[in-house]
């Protein structure tokens, strides 16, 4: 018997609005109405200010370290704008701008990078979990949200984030195969931004795309252009119906780009060449947008001031409020560690308060 | 009253909490129509069909990962680790996150799952099919972790883990599975997380022991002379400091018996608490009888590793000779 092929593979890149500002009106066409297109710009405009800011209440030493979500706003925000208020959204760090979108206060995810995990006691009307910090963890959490909705019989579906170098996590695997096999609702999208900390793409993934690794599972799955908020609309909405109307999970590859540090703890000059980040910097989702909006007469520079003059207001009162909230009761640790505390828990939570009020009394005492 | 083993208590338990509750599932490796390795699950996925009763793909992170994503949507899954050595791909899963979710979310989230695990030697099983982690999992902070030794506490104790709001890893001694039939109502009971069992009462002596060993100290009680205490933990983690304190404070001797490698192993802890709360009501230290600081041997030299009737009788007539 001659060997024959048994499988031939293609995969769709989609890209709707590019960098030069070519337009696909086919593919564009009732997408995102002007009046939403307008507020998604804001939405990315506002979410890259809070980048700015901050970047310098981390340098001035008000805030911890912060992860710069600079350049991949259009992902999570496609996502966000598409999908239903009460669809899971299971993002780790560089979903801000879906997570304001979602309705989930600023403060939210300055409180958590100020080391108080008050800011992941997100209300749950925003069906938006914690921010992850494992790599990848968070796509099985995903997968186990969506398979609830499907176990009792309802809609609702669960979207989740994660990075290039996520897909050689193993947890990535495990819940490609979960939701595949086990026929979930969930879809999983890569923010691929090139770089994990330090380490290249290559070192993740020899093959030509990260998208194709959803072959392998059998799901469907594509790429498409991250920086693009049309064609990360429209790959999700795609992807939401099938998972809505067929139970089926779709992965979608969202090429973007880190124009930051990872957080800022690092410094990507050690790593990368800035040349590389000049390019990428012409390809921008805020900057494509903008010129759009302004050759469809939607936007001009005396909105864009008036844009900036409100979201500085916007974000730096979300800043002042985070600053006021004071730390919270070390008691806290311990109440919130089982639902009924433990014994010992109780007498190691009274003996703690005890010798904490203890040595502050020395200490004034001393003192005087 | 139902004369079971262990395997049929759990069973029963199962079946009882999913009839009372659609919010309980089950997944795991061959849990479905193999009804389990054990046959733990025997019976289920015919009786609850394939909603409720899931195979998954053989990833024991995978397992644990979605079961925490299910239970945060407030479900109330119950996966099942084949055996204690798989329980490692997991790890990641129940610390990094089952254990912290309630504290990292001010209990805006929580993870209430059981996670059942064949734990223990004893029963000629292949390698990483015998190992004992239950300290591991004790200390990682907001996990509890049970262990009966019994199907009448194995049966009350599922039920009040499946009900618990928080995550359980519920570890079932494999020696115990079909070691012995016991009484079990047939009607539903709660045995507390975090409440010990006097097996026996005695005024000399504190054996204080859990999971399959709890069987061998039985065993070397009924050799002795003495008039000893014998507590069954049945809950490594929150652990019954009361029960251990009240009976040391009796007795003034105690004998930790545990089948997991002795450094870090919880027999260290329970010998802590008894120092802490007991030092002036103590006729002789406190001796532990575990197994070594060696990896879990294959087949052939297991019962040389776990604690015997005889080693605890030599344990015993060291602290009454001090």
């Amino acid at each position: 018997m001659p060997i024959k092929s048994i499988l031939k593979l293609e995969i769709e890149r989609v890209s709707i609005l590019d960098e030069h500002g070519n337009y696909d009106e086919k593919l564009g066409a009732g997408l995102i109405p002007d009046t939403d297109l307008v507020k998604l710009y804001e939405a990315m405009s506002s979410c890259r200010y809070l980048d700015e800011v901050a970047f310098k209440l981390q340098r001035s030493g008000r805030m911890g370290t912060y992860p710069q979500n600079m350049g991949q706003e259009a992902a999570s925000l496609g996502a966000a704008y598409v999908l239903n208020q009460d669809d899971w959204l299971v993002t780790c760090y560089r979903e801000n701008c879906g997570l304001f979108w979602r309705g989930v206060p600023m403060e939210a995810i300055l409180l958590h990078w100020m080391g108080d995990e008050r800011g992941n006691a997100m209300p749950r009307p925003h069906f938006a979990t914690p921010i992850a910090v494992p790599i990848g963890t968070q796509m099985l959490h995903a997968t186990g949200l969506a398979w609830a909705s499907k176990y009792r019989g309802e809609k609702q579906i669960a979207c989740t984030f994660f990075g290039d170098g996520a897909t050689s996590e193993g947890d990535f695997h495990e819940a490609a195969n979960f939701a595949a096999n086990l026929d979930i609702p969930v879809v999983f999208c890569c923010q691929n931004n090139f770089w994990a900390i330090s380490v290249p793409g290559k070192i993740q993934c020899s093959a030509p795309t990260l998208a194709q690794r959803g072959i392998a599972y059998g799901m469907p799955c594509m790429q498409v252009d991250g920086n693009d908020i049309f064609a990360c609309v429209y790959a999700v909405k795609e992807a939401a119906q099938r998972a809505r109307k067929e139970c089926r999970p779709t992965f979608i590859e969202m090429v973007t780009y880190r124009l930051g540090d990872h957080t800022t703890a690092d410094d990507a000059r050690r790593y990368r060449d800035q040349s590389e980040v000049d390019v990428w910097k012409l390809r921008d989702p805020l900057l494509r947008t903008r010129k759009f909006m302004e050759s469809k007469k939607l936007w001009n520079s005396s909105k864009e001031d008036a844009m900036r003059q409100r979201i500085e207001v916007e974000v730096n009162a979300a800043v002042a409020r985070s600053e006021q909230i004071v730390a919270p009761e070390i008691s806290d640790v311990f109440n919130y560690t089982f639902a009924e505390l433990p014994s010992d828990l109780v007498q190691q939570r009274d003996s703690m308060q005890t010798h904490s009020l203890a040595s502050e009394a020395t200490v004034r005492s001393e003192g005087h | 009253m139902a004369n079971l083993n262990l395997v049929q208590a759990i069973n029963l338990a199962l079946i009882q909490e999913m009839e009372k509750d659609d919010r309980v599932l089950l997944l795991g490796e061959d849990v479905g129509i193999n009804g389990g390795v054990f046959r733990v699950t025997e019976g289920l996925h015919a009786r609850f069909g394939a909603r409720r009763v899931v195979d998954t793909p053989l990833a024991e992170s995978g397992i644990i990962g979605t079961s925490i994503g299910l239970a945060m949507a407030g479900l109330r899954p119950i996966p099942e680790i084949q055996f204690d050595g798989f329980l490692g791909p997991a790890y990641d899963q129940i610390c990094s996150h089952a254990a912290r979710m309630r504290t990292r979310t001010r209990g805006a989230f929580t993870v209430p799952l059981t996670i059942r695990v064949p734990v223990g030697g004893g029963i000629h099983a292949p390698e990483l099919h015998s190992d004992s982690p239950e300290a591991i999992y004790a200390h990682q902070p907001g996990i509890k972790v049970v262990m009966p030794s019994s199907p009448y506490d194995a049966k009350g104790l599922l039920i009040s883990a499946i009900r618990d709001p928080d995550p359980v890893i519920f570890f079932e001694p494999k020696r115990v599975y079909r070691a012995f039939r016991e009484e079990v109502p047939e009607d539903e009971y709660t045995i507390p997380i975090g409440k010990a069992r006097v097996v026996c009462e005695g005024t000399e002596l504190t054996i204080v022991s859990w999971g399959s060993s709890v069987l061998q100290c039985m065993e070397s009680i009924e050799k002795s002379s003495r008039s000893i205490e014998l507590i069954d933990l049945r809950t490594i983690f929150p652990m019954d400091l009361e029960a251990i304190e009240a009976s040391v404070r009796k007795t003034g001797r105690c004998v930790v018996v545990h089948e997991a490698p002795r450094t870090g192993g919880m027999g260290a802890e329970v010998a802590a608490q008894i120092m802490e709360r007991c030092f002036l009501y103590l006729e002789a230290p406190v001796q532990r009888v575990t197994g070594f600081d060696t990896i879990m041997p294959y087949y052939k030299l297991e019962l040389n590793y776990m604690p015997d009737a005889n080693r605890i009788s030599g344990a015993i007539e060291d602290v009454f000779s001090f």
